[in-house]
């Protein structure tokens, strides 16, 4: 596995390189398992700076706090089921040499998504329309549902988009302007 | 049993001898010492001269071994010969929070296997953080004709067909406690296999299960399980199946209702109310899985009585808990969730005043958005209302030293203080200061004090207090804590009656670990993690110390030379040849 490659811009190898993290990060993600917390001064709770933009996820301790697990399963139901994993779905894109994946969770919608994606293929994805689908470019964003079916993205609700995406292939050429082109 | 050596001077010897001969018949001694049943004693009488030594391993019919590996079961057969009970621990407490490896041991199979043939006869078998499979509780079953108990807590590596195979075979069976285990839960059908002539069971607890059971077979055996005393239902069992229950078992001394929330009608709601009033003897009652204000008055008559209320499992709010608990009197332990906040806390004050224990648990424990939960007021408010309170385990967000050292003066009898402050290393929260003056209040306050687990922010001064005044304390757990190795060292320093040190997250390194060499061999254990200490110190220790086993547990990735882990305890039985790949035994 490389370290860090010196990046020549005509070829930007970062685009390809093999690493850890998530698309748009550049650093890798904090482990999330560590129990390796050693500074005693910690500010309280409300003092971590929060961002508007969507924060990292806080490093859960491990074994922290002492709850015993059969504690954690027996008391109320949680309210959201969307706290803890992360849905992750391989994205592939026609004519790239391997596939990636990423974490649908981490992004509040379909935009940041579509731009995720577009910065980690180096691309760009025309605009979305009901009536047209992606317009002015070769590329379509495109999902399998839990039905097996091939789905244009955009098409439902965000919700139910992440909870039906089984993966996504960003598709070029002829079949994309196929589906640009109204259904 | 305690591992201590027998010291005895060549004097006591002679005039043991010289004492025998004026003749004291060993029968006499054993009958006498039969009466002896705590342990501690039996272990001291056992010290005095070799005719005491031997009459008392004659006439011991329990042996309680606090941890598996001090000891080897050959060993404790060879000197225990009439053995009908045994008390079994194994992992270290740590483990209950995922921070020992899975398959670290802790077997009870090898110890089966020994009692099957030196005692046969045994009768009760009471596990805690062992590992036990489904074949061993068979195998268990089939080899003891007379076994009468099974009480485990916090074991895991078995299934319900394991409760199938003792349900089958024991025919003398009294007690089944299944409580808090990482168990599989295949389904419930395990209960149709107490045979239709069994009428024995005087214990049954299976709240921990989580599947369906065969509600038919539980009604018949509790039907005509006419001494039953103790029934601890699970969550799939409903309320009008509650109230089924009990009108053929109004003798129940401690019960365990099932989900506590359902549509009932008016007269589903009275027979229901009726059935549990109709349970003059019970003392203590938990489970109430759901329960909202809406069906809780059909406990009020119930709780006449009720000394030990486990509310940990419903989410109650204050006003609901108020309410209840002005039809608890007698309470004497008492366990809810957070939700209740300190308004709650204020009515236990108000409405318990016989308060022993108390117990706070989370219900949002890894929710930092969370601004509700209980704080320092709650506890200060039960503590003027209770002063009788000596064991406490309490969850909370913020505390401050000044509230902790009001909470003492009002209740100095604690036992147990056991406090979560849960973000780790938060000061008090008012004067920004550490939490030491807190836990210095604490020690020098409550002499009976036996065990403390401490948190928030803390400098060694917290452990120069530890050291200096809990002259009583045998448990001390710390996480997050401590400022270098003098703390630790303070600690190992004073406490002269410690027996179990658990530490995590600490900056205590190889100076504090060796400054306790004489220490570890009069406590039972030493867990360490994500310390400062290395390979090189655990091996000088292991090297040091020849009657302790020290043992590393690396992860993956980490340092070769840092001590991620680290277990010690003392033994008889030399290290230990069962332990997986990741526990390193120096």
């Amino acid at each position: 596995m490389e370290g860090s490659v010196a990046y020549d811009n005509d070829l930007n190898l970062k685009a390809t390189e093999l690493r850890l993290g998530l698309p748009g990060t550049h650093e890798e993600q904090q482990a999330v398992s560590s129990s390796t917390v050693r500074n005693n001064k910690r500010p309280n709770g409300e003092s971590d700076a929060r961002n508007e933009t969507a924060p990292p996820p806080k490093a859960q301790i491990v074994g922290w706090p002492p709850i015993r697990s059969y504690r954690k399963n027996n008391s109320q139901p949680k309210k959201t089921e969307s706290e803890g994993v992360g849905i992750y779905v391989k994205v592939s894109m026609d004519g790239a040499p391997y596939l990636r994946k990423i974490d649908l969770k981490v992004y509040s919608g379909y935009p940041e998504l579509l731009q995720a994606v577009e910065n980690m293929f180096k691309f760009t994805i025309g605009e979305y329309s009901e009536r047209e689908g992606y317009k002015g470019s070769d590329y379509a964003p495109t999902y399998e549902d839990k039905d097996g079916d091939w789905m244009l993205v955009g098409d439902v609700p965000w919700e139910m988009f992440i909870t039906s995406c089984k993966r996504l292939r960003i598709m070029k050429g002829s079949e994309a302007r196929g589906l640009g082109c109204g259904v | 049993m305690e591992s201590s050596e027998l010291k005895r001077s060549k004097d006591s010897v002679n005039s043991c001898e010289s004492a025998r001969r004026s003749s004291f018949p060993d029968e006499v001694l054993e009958r006498v010492l039969s009466l002896l049943k705590s342990h501690r004693d039996r272990s001291s009488v056992s010290l005095v001269c070799k005719d005491w030594y031997n009459a008392e391993r004659w006439s011991r019919t329990h042996v309680f071994i606090g941890n598996c590996y001090s000891v080897s079961p050959e060993i404790v057969a060879r000197r225990f010969p009439r053995i009908r009970s045994v008390t079994l621990k194994g992992k270290p407490r740590f483990s209950d929070f995922n921070l020992v490896p899975e398959n670290w041991g802790a077997d009870i199979h090898a110890w089966l296997v020994v009692f099957a043939a030196e005692y046969p006869f045994l009768e009760e078998l009471r596990l805690k953080r062992m590992a036990i499979s489904d074949e061993s509780l068979e195998f268990l079953a089939v080899s003891f004709p007379n076994f009468k108990a099974l009480s485990l807590l916090s074991c895991d590596g078995f299934s319900t067909n394991g409760l199938a195979a003792i349900a089958t075979h024991c025919k003398n069976l009294t007690e089944l406690d299944i409580q808090e285990n990482g168990i599989d839960d295949i389904g419930g059908s395990w209960l149709s296999c107490f045979p239709e002539s069994f009428t024995t069971l005087e214990v049954l607890n299976f709240a921990n299960l989580t599947s369906d059971i065969n509600f038919d077979a539980l009604e018949k055996l509790v039907g005509r399980c006419k001494s039953m005393r103790v029934l601890k239902l699970n969550r799939s069992v409903s309320l009008e199946q509650l109230q089924r229950l009990l009108v053929n078992a109004p003798q129940l001394a401690e019960l365990g209702t099932g989900l506590f929330s359902q549509e009932l009608t008016i007269r589903e709601y009275e027979e229901l109310e009726s059935a549990l009033s109709n349970c003059k003897n019970m003392h203590t009652l938990s489970g109430l899985w759901d329960a909202t204000g809406i069906y809780l008055p059909a406990l009020y008559l119930a709780c006449t009585h009720l000394t030990f209320l486990n509310l940990s499992y419903a989410a109650l709010q204050s006003v609901e808990l108020a309410k209840l608990l002005a039809h608890c009197p007698q309470l004497k332990r008492l366990w809810v969730l957070d939700t209740v906040e300190d308004k709650g806390l204020e009515a236990v004050g108000l409405n318990c005043p016989l308060l022993e224990e108390l117990r706070v648990f989370p219900a949002d424990p890894f929710d930092d958005e969370i601004v509700h939960g209980v704080t320092e007021a709650g506890f200060v408010a039960v503590s003027f209302g209770c002063p009788r309170l000596h064991y406490v385990l309490y969850f909370c967000r913020q505390m401050t030293n000044a509230a902790v050292a009001t909470i003492v003066q009002n209740c100095p009898d604690f036992t147990h203080f056991r406090l979560c402050i849960m973000n780790p290393g938060q000061p008090d929260y008012l004067t920004n200061e550490p939490m030491d003056e807190a836990f210095g209040a604490v020690v020098r306050t409550c002499t009976k004090l036996q065990r403390l687990s401490v948190s928030g922010l803390l400098t060694d001064l917290t452990f120069e207090y530890i050291g200096r005044y809990a002259k009583n304390l045998e448990t001390l757990s710390v996480a997050f804590a401590g400022r270098s190795d003098w703390g630790m060292q303070c600690v190992l320093g004073g406490c002269p009656k410690l027996r179990k040190l658990e530490i995590r997250d600490c900056p205590f390194g190889n100076a504090a670990l060796l400054s306790g060499l004489e220490k570890y061999e009069s406590m039972r254990s030493l867990w360490m993690s994500a310390c400062n200490v290395t390979m090189n110190g655990c091996r000088l220790l292991a090297r040091e110390m020849p009657w302790l086993n020290v043992e590393v547990m690396k992860e993956d990735g980490s340092d070769d030379s840092q001590a991620d882990k680290v277990y010690v305890y003392r033994s008889i039985a030399g290290p230990r040849r069962d332990a997986p790949p990741s526990v390193l035994t120096l």
